[in-house]
């Protein structure tokens, strides 16, 4: 159809996922997401998928890993405090090389926290968050049309890795509207997963889909198999956007909702005379490095980090810039966002411009 | 010559790691002869969990897969409904199952999930060394309760037949054990009506069997067998505790 529509943006990842071939969700309701099982529960029926309500988001996260493993495409979604729950099978997918999509439309934390968007999830995403040395892939989606093209693009990834792949929004991000279009053609997918289990006939090696290897030297062979897989990715994958590098002389740092806010602070500011631009990380994992040559490159030594959460993201900033700039950080969190003109009273400090 | 008894296909050459005296190796193998019997072997996919049990898919002889503690229902849930026209079963121990899984088997019954369910209950968690179980006896000694186990402190036994039977989408449960031939004959008739029963999509099935820890009793073989059936069968009677009579066509 190659259709254009209004629509709230859970309805419009949920809607992606099915157009990019997802034929099982499983999903425990919370909020800011249930507008996301809601829809694949009516949704999913019509394109001869699956849709389970799960007794638990640990439950939910391995009916994934046995129908990922069955060879279907397979999503869930849930909020920060589910996410925690869902740690350990996100290990054991991680483990076994099963591809899965998970979104989270992150809120307010630590414990219960709220309902309201926040980026505290950052690290739980990007460094691991269950046991054992692996790395999801995380796409940071910063519009509701951008959720929609990184929900397809995930699945991909997810498929052409083997490995799981998170979404990682927000409340807001869950719960605007926007306009949106969807991309018709099918999403490349093999249509035969040679190592599903499916039924063995005898006609290929029996297959087992299994994380637990007693023998050390097994063990440490998966590993070495995960690292050249991640290393793989990490040289292929990383994604970002910027804007109005050339003539900046500080450089904003933000993803998803909080980089609409930096756009919103950077018009603001330029109106003002201050040469803002902007970094905007779309991949959380790998964690894009070249923007920050550029900027440096382009002579740029001050970067102002804005989050929704007291210092995650970064720590990856300061790792790249490595002393090279002055790394200065922003942050509101437990639902509060910054507002652009705290941004740029804040960059008005790092330029030391307080009283122009 | 005629060949009157072998191995099935349905399991692997591979030597099990399992104690001397255990049953596992007697259970493995009625599962296998029942899925070879009914002819499913190439499209079953069994489920093996965290446990004694958590090698058991280099023992069968099947497309496996091994999930985390507690959750072979949730993942035989998502085999099952992706590949709905296979055999799926889960095999599990009883701090597997009635412990760490208790959300997840009592769920899967619930929803009359079609898949089946082999449940061995040894009343201790052998493969981390003897520790108290949720179907530990009161009195029974175990690692975590050095003087038996006491109501007050460590709560009663789980009888998990008699609890899933209350559940509407279970279709069938038994407990049985393997403890002499007679026993293992009726074992054996169980677990085939379990499978027959997902095979004519009936709903959830659970076949309990009543096994043996010989090493974490502190009992030789023979003395663990005499043990079982002077003191579990009392507290965990056997027999069909719903769907009994025939295998509905």
């Amino acid at each position: 159809m190659g259709d254009r529509r209004l629509m709230k943006g859970n309805e419009a990842l949920a809607e992606a996922a099915v157009r990019a071939g997802c034929r099982f969700f499983a999903g425990y309701p919370i909020t800011p997401q249930n507008e996301i099982p809601e829809y694949m529960s009516r949704r999913l029926p019509e394109v001869g998928g699956t849709f389970v309500q799960a007794e638990s988001e640990v439950a939910a996260i391995n009916m994934l890993y046995g129908a990922s493993g069955a060879g279907a495409r397979v999503m869930t979604s849930s909020s920060s405090p589910g996410i925690s729950l869902m740690q350990e099978g996100i290990s054991y997918l991680a483990a076994a090389e099963l591809p899965a999509v998970i979104v989270n439309m992150a809120r307010g934390g630590p414990g219960l926290g709220g309902i309201q968007a926040a980026q505290g999830d950052y690290f739980q995403a990007t460094k691991g968050g269950g046991h054992g040395d692996y790395h999801l892939i995380v796409l940071l989606p910063a519009s509701i049309q951008e959720m929609v093209d990184l929900t397809r693009l995930a699945f991909e990834l997810a498929d052409r890795y083997r490995n799981p792949v998170m979404l990682l929004a927000d409340a807001v991000l869950g719960q605007a509207m926007e306009p949106v279009s969807f991309v018709d053609e099918p999403v490349t997918e093999k249509p035969f997963r040679p190592w599903a289990t499916t039924g063995w006939k005898g006609d290929r090696p029996r297959n087992v889909i299994n994380s637990l290897y007693l023998e050390p030297e097994e063990l440490e062979k998966l590993n070495l198999r995960l690292q050249k897989k991640y290393a793989e990715i990490s040289a292929r994958e990383k994604r970002w956007e910027t804007v109005n590098l050339d003539d900046a002389d500080v450089a904003l740092v933000a993803y998803g909702t909080a980089a609409r806010i930096c756009r919103s602070a950077m018009e603001k500011g330029r109106a003002a005379g201050l040469k803002m631009g902007l970094i905007r990380p779309i991949t959380g994992w790998p964690f894009p490095e070249q923007p920050f040559e550029k900027a440096l490159a382009l002579g740029i030594k001050k970067f102002l980090v804005v989050e929704m959460n007291y210092g995650q993201m970064v720590e990856d900033v300061r790792l790249v810039i490595s002393g090279r700039g002055q790394v200065a950080f922003y942050g509101r969190a437990g639902g509060m966002m910054p507002t652009p003109a705290a941004i740029v009273e804040e960059v008005r400090k790092l330029l030391g411009r307080v009283n122009d | 010559m005629r060949t009157v008894f072998a191995k099935p296909r349905t399991l692997t050459d591979a030597h099990t790691h399992y104690c001397p005296g255990c049953t596992h190796g007697i259970i493995h193998r009625l599962v296998a002869e029942v899925i070879e019997e009914l002819g499913v072997q190439e499209r079953t996919v069994g489920v093996a969990s965290v446990g004694c049990s958590v090698l058991s898919h280099r023992y069968f002889n099947l497309d496996m897969q091994e999930a985390a503690h507690g959750r072979a229902p949730a993942v035989a849930t998502g085999i099952k409904r992706v590949l709905p026209d296979r055999v799926v079963f889960t095999y599990q121990g009883d701090g597997d199952l009635a412990s760490i899984g208790t959300a997840e088997i009592v769920h899967a019954a619930a929803r009359g999930e079609n898949i089946t369910v082999i449940f061995v209950n040894n009343g201790t968690y052998g493969m981390t060394g003897g520790q108290m179980a949720p179907t530990t006896l009161v009195g029974q000694v175990a690692t975590t309760t050095p003087g038996g186990r006491k109501t007050g402190r460590d709560g009663y036994p789980i009888r998990v037949c008699e609890m899933l039977a209350t559940l509407d989408g279970t279709a069938y449960t038994a407990r049985v054990t393997v403890t002499d031939p007679a026993a293992v004959a009726k074992a054996r008739r169980a677990i085939k009506k379990a499978f027959q029963i997902q095979l004519v999509g009936k709903g959830f099935s659970l076949v309990e069997v009543l096994s043996t820890c010989p090493v974490n009793w502190g009992m030789t073989p023979l003395e663990a067998l005499r043990w079982l059936k002077e003191n579990m069968i009392s507290y965990y009677p056997l027999g069909e505790f719903k769907g009994g009579g025939e295998v509905p066509a």
